[in-house]
């Protein structure tokens, strides 16, 4: 990549920042560049973060229709997924899959939620709510 | 308060480990660090699962780079990792009021300076802490131009973060600074060792670690829309994630060519200029992918995973020469 083809078109997923990529300039030495950002980085980040925030949308949706719980809402929002989120909180997957059961969920006890809370860096009362 | 270490780089590890080692007087660059610690590399892990997806590396494990350049430096680098987050900080508090540098592993997600779109769950982040002001740390990270301040309860969160490849409050001193002047012969060590690494006999490692990606690619039904987040998802590891550009063959071009510039090894500088050419074939499989993605051109796995063949292809016959070169 040469100097002048760094990309500068601008990618809004680097809320303002510049990266640092490697190019050749004139002399053909490879030196630091900052770019503003490439359309192709800014399409695959917004393709994960889109695909988290759907996912999110789904358990609002379910938590909303009292299908699922709002433990669920909260992983998703906190970009987590099951996996993670037993290893935050040391909980085993299938009883945290429990938990988002609404009937479930409403009868933990307060030292259960507060691990939940704090894994996802939540107080305990937004934790049983939607925002 | 200032850092005058604090120097712009691709890649966070590398980064933080040129500025930290500059700041103990051996003045090196990035890519040299880069290369020393033979970080480049190729691995495609389909049992390490990241939010579902295969885990896809452009480079060596966490932590090599500093272990790496600090056995060839002949450096040391002091690590401690921490059970209660209490401990870590007070631990860090103490190094910094002792007037040290400290070097930490974090997480990006829980980092409030970073843009909203980049903070995912990604724990082998780098940075280094160089003093603190009432309740904010000063943070140099080399991801960002500019020197940053970070709160004292989100960096605890950031450092003790759980998951894959949990930093467990990770903090790094450098204890002994080693030699300043780099010789032709460990370069060449260095380079050896990643030429090793691409043409491993391991089916998931360096060049045939991208083959049997390709192959996987390959084998992705064009209509699931699961399809379509694996081949971004290569492309994230490769380009967003603090690589230099082309995931990291730019950054190695680097370093083959300043240490052409070392006596005897004047032969880099080709190779440095065939790499930067590989680079941009990365650069294209990145561009065509993101335009499947986007929905400009129809999803063609077959495509893509040509193009990966082709690329393995090029380095497996690079990496071959640039070892031949060298013995």
């Amino acid at each position: 990549m040469d100097l002048q083809n760094v990309p500068q078109e601008g990618n809004k997923t680097l809320g303002g920042y510049r990266k640092a990529v490697y190019a050749r300039d004139a002399g053909g030495h490879i030196v630091v560049a900052a770019s503003n950002g490439w359309e192709v980085e800014e399409i695959v980040t917004s393709q994960a973060v889109e695909e988290m925030r759907s996912l999110a949308e789904t358990a609002r949706q379910n938590a909303i229709n009292g299908l699922s719980s709002t433990l669920e809402y909260w992983m998703y929002a906190r970009r987590m997924d099951l996996l993670l989120l037993a290893q935050s909180t040391g909980i085993w997957r299938w009883r945290i899959r429990r938990h988002f059961r609404p009937e479930i969920f409403a009868r933990l006890s307060p030292g259960m939620l507060k691990r939940y809370a704090e894994a996802l860096g939540l107080a305990v009362q937004q934790l049983q709510r939607l925002p | 308060m200032t850092f005058p270490h604090h120097r712009h780089a691709a890649h966070c590890e590398s980064g933080v480990i040129s500025n930290l080692v500059c700041h103990h007087g051996v003045p090196i660059t990035e890519a040299m660090a880069f290369g020393l610690s033979a970080a480049l590399s190729f691995a495609y892990l389909p049992f390490i699962k990241l939010s579902g997806l295969p885990l896809i590396a452009y480079r060596q494990p966490p932590r090599s780079i500093i272990r790496g350049l600090g056995k060839v430096l002949e450096a040391e680098f002091r690590f401690e990792t921490f059970r209660n987050p209490a401990v870590g900080q007070a631990r860090l508090d103490e190094l910094l009021a002792q007037g040290h540098v400290v070097g930490l592993q974090t997480s990006v997600y829980w980092l409030p300076y970073f843009p909203e779109d980049m903070r995912f769950h990604f724990n082998a982040h780098n940075l280094l802490v160089f003093g603190k002001e009432g309740n904010d740390y000063l943070i140099s990270d080399p991801v960002g131009e500019q020197t940053v301040r970070c709160d004292a309860a989100s960096l605890s969160r950031a450092r003790f973060a759980k998951g894959v490849l949990a930093p467990r409050g990770l903090l790094y001193t450098m204890q002994k600074p080693g030699v300043s002047t780099i010789t032709p012969r460990v370069a060449r060590k260095a380079i050896l060792k990643t030429c090793r690494t691409m043409l491993a006999p391991l089916p998931i490692i360096g060049v045939r670690g991208i083959k049997t990606l390709a192959n996987r690619v390959a084998r992705l039904d064009p209509a699931a829309h699961r399809s379509s987040l694996f081949v971004g998802h290569i492309i994230r590891m490769q380009e967003e994630i603090g690589t230099g550009g082309a995931g990291f063959r730019f950054l190695y071009a680097a370093f083959l060519q300043e240490v052409a510039s070392l006596s005897g090894m004047e032969m880099l500088s080709g190779f440095s200029d065939r790499l930067m050419l590989i680079g941009d074939g990365w650069r294209a499989f990145a561009l065509a992918t993101a335009r499947m993605v986007k929905g400009r051109d129809a999803l063609n796995p077959v495509i893509l995973a040509d193009l990966l063949r082709d690329l393995s292809r090029q380095e497996e016959v690079f990496f071959r020469d640039l070892k031949t070169a060298l013995n």
